[in-house]
């Protein structure tokens, strides 16, 4: 592991404390000191709630008056932030910062800042990083940190408790075997459940890959060369969401991530995989279905541990920044406790941060129904698994590999293996030598 | 001035030409063969690649899913252009009359194509929800279906779906086009043939229809090369799922390409479409070269 100065930690803990003696107002000492005449750009996906962007810009309006560096921020929707990224990587120019998703630093990781000390500096200071979170910031191939991890927009099993309870379920179920039953109790009772199989970025791709790796299965081995996709554990995945698929809605075949919401809405399931934004919208306009709603995690399958996929978010600074220290100190200061506490309490859940101890932010017990989204970054699995993160594991889940492979298998009528075996050529293809 | 000889001889035309030249040539020739080479590569997002011959390609044949994308761009460019030259056709002659407020109708008619396709993407998605369609919801209630239809979520619905949405989408193209034809047609003619006693259909066939022909040729061929090349309408309604049933080829050279970050093998995918659009501008260019 990399040794970061003495001199940084001495500034880490000097920084917080000044900022804890001095208020708010008071100009804090930089850890990195930013360049002179600094300037940042910062590109990020737009909030999925409202005060998401009003907290980070008033965040930003304090880094700016405690440094003097200007920075502008600009918004887009969150699947465009990919592409936009890779256009700044392949040009060598444009933001200095992005927040991006998944895999993206890992496409270009020889292009991106070392951020070792920024990194290590707040797993220090805040409770440490999950291990996920490492696995998505730290680069094996470059040894050393490529990204910082914000966090991720964790989704949970959404449900109608009293329609749960009329179908015998006091408790919500904690296997994939109970989930069956329980959905079928559900259908029987008029009920039926939902989990997209048309190309959904977040809710397809994340329940399928949930469901491949709860049953032990795999895309791709730990060389990240050998394919497991057509083994006997993605078999039985199959098999199970084959019986799952027959206690659905008709339709969830040409779902994309905003037809479950409306759909649970309007009381035509009782059961999805979201985020937690179905429960904000029922507070709003529904209350007496948000009374009624519930969250559980991801039921535990035959491997024996938490398997979930969630949308998954870092900030990295390019090497054709001119003002690195300066996008370093941006990254720390906007992640530190007096900025992301307020930040990530006022998104109400939407976004669960990536560093442990903001597991104690009030808004994780204000209400209850909140906490299982607290420890989602805990119950993770990394795109690509079991292989390393990279432009592979991007491709594969981009092209919705496994995704497809269980819509294959159920709305398009093929047969457990056949499917498999697509998905299998089509990894061979991704992971090529 | 006469020492001057700039207008004669072959100088002045080929300066005159420069500008052109180099405008066409660097917007439209040059990414043209960057993309065709990059079909050759095996480049990434991240990489530059190394130049790979025909691997791309070679691979691509052997890929199903390659191959469902190519029936579907087949089947949707056949179809959609069929129906919407027929249904183009008979618009523009129901709006050829003169009847009472036929200016307003004929304002109506180009909505669908004055839209953003992004927009009327997203009320046809409304429209073809599995869960809330007021087509299935009228069905229910006129109690001729008792469930929802499921538009997007099977192969062959999704991909008719698609069809219907685009013809709606393209209609209005091919009825600008005919009544601007129609209206060119000599009054005479159709007098001459009412004086003679020919049938109306008699008069379509052998007057309206014949005299439409060139302009036919040109409409169909421009709307085949539109369709063959939509994007908007697939990726906004179903992302070419489910279970890449509904691609095209240029919605699979981008799943692939930009979000996939395959540069190459979505340049590849693209290359694909050349062959037929250069058949179809030719085509094009030649029809527009017989009616000069």
């Amino acid at each position: 592991m990399r040794k970061i100065p003495r001199r940084t930690v001495l500034g880490w803990g000097l920084g917080v404390a000044a900022g804890r003696a001095l208020g708010q107002a008071a100009k804090v000492e930089p850890v990195f000191k930013p360049e002179k005449d600094a300037s940042l750009r910062l590109l990020r996906w737009s909030g999925f709630v409202k005060s998401d962007e009003e907290l980070w810009n008033a965040n930003t309006k304090k880094f700016t008056e405690a440094t003097g560096v200007p920075v502008s921020v600009e918004y887009i929707t969150w699947e465009d932030v990919r592409p936009k990224a890779a256009l700044a990587a392949n040009l060598g120019t444009g933001p200095d910062i992005i927040m991006g998703w998944y895999d993206d630093p890992h496409i270009y990781p020889q292009k991106l800042v070392d951020v070792s000390d920024v990194a290590e500096g707040l797993g220090k200071q805040l409770g440490g990083w999950y291990d996920v979170a490492r696995t998505y910031g730290y680069s094996n191939r470059m040894r050393h940190w490529i990204a910082v991890p914000v966090g991720g927009t964790v989704e949970c099993l959404t449900y109608r408790t009293s329609w749960t309870k009329e179908a015998g379920f006091d408790e919500f179920p904690r296997s994939p075997a109970d989930l069956l039953k329980l959905a079928r109790a559900l259908k029987a009772k008029g009920h039926p459940v939902g989990f997209a199989l048309g190309h959904a970025v977040g809710d397809g791709n994340n329940w399928t890959h949930w469901v491949l790796w709860t049953f032990g299965g795999k895309a791709v081995e730990k060389d990240s060369k050998t394919i497991a996709i057509a083994q006997k554990p993605s078999l039985e995945a199959i098999a199970y969401v084959q019986e799952l698929y027959a206690q659905m809605v008709p339709g969830v075949g040409s779902w994309l991530d905003p037809n479950n919401n409306r759909a649970f809405l309007a009381g035509e399931i009782s059961l999805t995989n979201n985020g937690i934004s179905i429960y904000y919208a029922a507070k709003k306009d529904f209350p007496q279905i948000a009374e009624d709603i519930n969250h559980s995690p991801f039921p535990i399958g035959p491997v024996g541990r938490a398997t979930e996929l969630a949308n998954f978010s870092q900030a990295f600074i390019f090497k054709h920044s001119r003002f690195p220290n300066a996008a370093k100190e941006y990254i720390r200061f906007m992640l530190s406790p007096d900025q992301a506490g307020p930040w990530v309490d006022a998104m109400n859940g939407y976004v669960t941060p990536a560093l442990k101890q903001y597991q104690d932010l009030p808004v994780w017990t204000k209400d209850p129904k909140a906490t299982p989204f607290r420890d989602g970054i805990a119950r993770m699995q990394h795109n690509g698994y079991a292989g390393e993160p990279g432009q592979q594991a991007a491709a594969a889940l981009a092209e919705f590999i496994v995704l497809d492979m269980f819509a294959d298998a159920t709305v398009n009528g093929m047969s457990a293996k056949d499917a498999a075996a697509r998905a299998e050529n089509r990894l061979r293809r991704i992971y090529r030598g | 001035m006469r020492g001057l000889s700039l207008d004669r001889g072959p100088l002045l035309p080929t300066l005159l030409l420069v500008p052109s030249a180099v405008l066409l040539g660097g917007l439209l020739a040059f990414p043209l063969v960057l993309g065709v080479l990059l079909g050759f590569k095996d480049a990434t997002i991240g990489e530059a690649g190394n130049f790979i011959g025909l691997d791309n390609y070679r691979y691509l044949l052997t890929d199903p899913v390659l191959r469902i994308t190519a029936l579907n761009t087949a089947l949707y460019t056949l179809v959609t252009v069929v129906f919407k030259l027929a249904l183009g056709l008979a618009l523009a002659l129901i709006l050829n009359q003169r009847f009472a407020g036929y200016r307003f109708w004929r304002s109506v008619l180009l909505l669908p194509y004055v839209v953003p396709t992004v927009l009327s993407a997203f009320a046809w998605w409304w429209i073809l929800d599995p869960q809330f369609s007021f087509i299935s919801w009228g069905l229910i209630r006129l109690g001729i279906l008792d469930q929802h239809v499921n538009f997007l979520g099977s192969a062959w619905l999704a991909r008719a779906s698609l069809m219907v949405a685009n013809v709606w989408r393209g209609i209005p193209f091919f009825t600008v086009g005919y009544l601007a034809g129609l209206q060119s047609i000599p009054k005479e003619l159709h007098e001459a043939a009412a004086i003679d006693g020919a049938s109306g259909w008699r008069t379509f066939w052998e007057i309206t229809w014949l005299l439409l022909l060139p302009l036919t040729t040109i409409l169909t061929i421009f709307s085949a090369i539109f369709t063959f090349t939509d994007f908007q309408l697939i990726w906004t309604i179903t992302r070419g799922g489910p279970a890449n049933a509904t691609h095209l080829f240029v919605t699979l050279a981008y799943q692939r390409a930009i979000p996939g970050g395959a540069l190459g093998e979505g340049a590849a995918i693209a290359g694909f479409t050349l062959p037929f659009l250069a058949l179809l501008a030719w085509a094009a260019l030649d029809a527009l070269r017989r009616q000069a």
